[in-house]
């Protein structure tokens, strides 16, 4: 199976995997990979980036299985970027089209990465037990969600100040952001994952997980597209008119 | 790719409205728009973050539905053709990225092209006005007047594919802005241009003498030694100005004349606007005008451009009102334009531009 995963919640970011429907994570094979930097380039790069990764898009695009798209949370304009992306090339391809929360390529990232004993061998996933990660909201608030040490959603996902989060592992970019304010209120964060964004790459590795418990792309609880903004539009219905004299 | 008659997809998400339109050389095949204005008549205005999330929502189905009513597949499709600017920043996004990812999935050709540009496409198109016939070119010395809730601009268009001049804009508000903003004043409803059209319709436009704005000779100098705002408009003090009589009537406790202000402000808006619009087309030799914008709507702004234009020897044409308003069909219109003259189309790297300028029609 060949699928495209996009994630514009935070950088720009596009990942073709490849794998066996049988055996998903361990047959995984990263096929094309793209990703910024910064956070404020979506328009610009994400359409030559997407494009890199394929041969000839015309003719591999409507051979794929799905396209898996990061639904955010994250700064709105750069979040739309990937969503119209995904939405759009999933139209013309006519292949299957879903969402993932973006929090859950973190979660993946850190259930990825080991913990090291004394001894220097890995004793398991960096997490202890349940654990939080968060991004940058903007407006000195974070994204965040709880996950289990199997990188199960517990909790989330919320936007609000990194105060709201207490007494756990925090990971992620919105960690290192905060580091002052998390660790009083009796969180630890750990500087291997305090700056991590969540990225297509990791989103996939998300997605072939939990294609891979589920045993089948259709039953791996994939959302659909709508983006979750977490946060009104900031309009306000006009009061009393103001007087000009 | 068809050089003669190239089908050309166009799509625009500059403000409010989700156009797509599909057009094969000047022929309009089809004009399909969703708009989200109802979501923004509780804030009397649009805000951007509302319009953002509705293109966003209603893309895939504009263009689903746009594909169905031209009965065209995106195969048939010569080349794609997106509003780059200017226009809210996050609503452009949206469009531009939906294109990007048109183009790069088909493989067509894109144009990123200039809104204020393709206000003067649907021009082109065949039997978008009465007065011209299928085939011919654009007239000649053209000019353009776009009057909408986004903008107000006078133009000067020698090739629609290669020479555009702004020759005058506002300098605060736009025209429809302050048509929001007075009926706001008035309480009348959202939007407002529709709204003091009908009210105006019963009151006395001489009632009051409104402020023309940037009228006076320190800003409008002569032909030969043009002063700083000779084709330039500003409506904001014209709002202060209704808001104040407003009060006036109120502090003295009188009935406000609400239909006699509704008038009187029309009457100074459409008056600066057609006048400052024939006086361009005079001193640069424009014999032919054309209107577009939402604003175009307006019966007294029809009219006194008709009278004024027609006491010049100017032709105005006035597209109809489907093709005045924002669409994806005037950018399809320009998009052919573009691909008939040879015009390179953009790099799929191009960056929206929320204030691009007139002068550059698209972008490489
Ligand atoms: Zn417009």
């Amino acid at each position: 199976m060949r699928i495209l995963t996009i994630d514009t919640s935070a950088v720009a970011s596009a990942t073709l995997l490849n794998f066996e429907p049988n055996d998903p994570v361990r047959t995984l094979s990263v096929v094309g990979n793209f990703a910024t930097q910064d956070t404020r380039s979506h328009a610009e790069v994400l359409a030559p980036g997407v494009k890199s990764l394929f041969t000839d898009a015309v003719i591999e695009g409507p051979a794929l299985d799905a396209v898996v798209v990061g639904v955010g949370p994250g700064p709105f304009t750069g979040l739309r970027s990937g969503i119209a992306m995904a939405r759009t090339l999933a139209f013309v391809w006519d292949v299957p089209l879903y969402g993932l929360m973006s929090l859950e390529a973190l979660a993946q990232q850190v259930f990825d990465t080991p913990r090291h004993g004394l001894d220097g061998r890995a004793l398991g996933p960096v997490a202890m037990g349940d654990f939080v990660v968060a991004t940058d909201a903007r407006r000195k608030e974070v994204y965040w969600a709880r996950f289990s040490a199997a990188a199960q959603l517990m909790d989330g996902p919320h936007v609000g100040p990194p105060t709201d989060i207490s007494d756990i592992q925090v990971f992620g970019a919105g960690a290192g952001l905060y580091r002052e304010q998390l660790e009083q209120t009796g969180c630890e964060v750990y500087s291997v994952l305090a700056d991590v964004q969540p990225t297509a790459l990791a989103l996939g590795r998300a997605a072939i997980r939990r294609i891979s418990v589920a045993g089948s792309l259709e039953a791996a609880g994939l959302l659909d597209t709508t983006p979750l903004y977490l946060r009104e539009s900031d309009a306000k219905v006009p009061g009393p008119r103001k007087r000009a004299l | 790719m068809s050089q003669t008659d190239p089908l050309i997809l166009g799509i625009e998400s500059s403000c409010d409205e989700t156009g797509v339109g599909l057009v094969r050389g000047t022929q309009l095949l089809t004009n399909t728009v969703s708009s989200s204005m109802e979501e923004h008549i509780r804030f009397g205005g649009v805000i951007p973050e509302i319009a953002s999330r509705a293109h966003l929502e209603a893309f895939v189905p504009t263009l689903r539905q746009a594909l169905a009513d031209a009965g065209v597949s995106l195969e048939d499709v010569d080349a794609i053709a997106v509003t780059s600017g200017p226009g809210l920043a996050g609503a452009l996004m949206v469009g531009v990225s939906a294109a990007k990812a048109l183009a790069l999935a088909t493989g067509k050709p894109l144009y990123a092209i200039n809104h204020l540009v393709a206000h003067v496409g649907v021009g082109l198109l065949e039997n978008s006005m009465a007065v011209r016939s299928p085939g011919e070119g654009l007239p000649e010395n053209l000019g353009a007047l776009l009057v909408s809730g986004g903008h107000t601009e006078i133009l000067r268009v020698r090739s629609m594919a290669e020479d555009v001049e702004l020759l005058g804009s506002t300098i605060d508000d736009a025209a429809g802005e302050a048509f929001d903003k007075v009926a706001r004043v008035l309480g009348l409803n959202y939007p407002g241009g529709p709204a003091i059209d009908k009210l105006a319709k019963e009151g006395n436009a001489k009632a009051i003498r409104f402020p023309r704005g940037l009228s006076a000779p320190k800003y409008m100098g002569a032909a030969n030694e043009p002063g700083p705002h000779r084709y330039d408009f500003s409506f904001s003090g014209l709002k202060t100005a209704v808001a104040r009589c407003v009060e006036g009537y109120e502090a003295r406790g009188e009935n406000v004349p609400v239909a006699d202000i509704a008038a009187s402000f029309q009457e100074a808006a459409v008056d600066v606007i057609t006048a400052k619009a024939v006086l361009a087309c005079k001193e640069k030799g424009m014999t032919t005008l054309l209107l577009g914008g939402g604003v175009a709507a307006n019966s007294r702004l029809r009219e006194l451009a008709q009278q004024r234009c027609a006491g010049a020897n100017i032709t105005l044409l006035v597209p109809k009102m489907s093709l005045c308003t924002d669409n994806g069909a005037m950018v399809a219109a320009l998009g052919a334009q573009l691909v008939m003259n040879g015009v390179s189309p953009s790099d799929l790297a191009f960056a929206p531009d929320s204030s691009m300028p007139v002068s550059s029609i698209s972008l490489a």
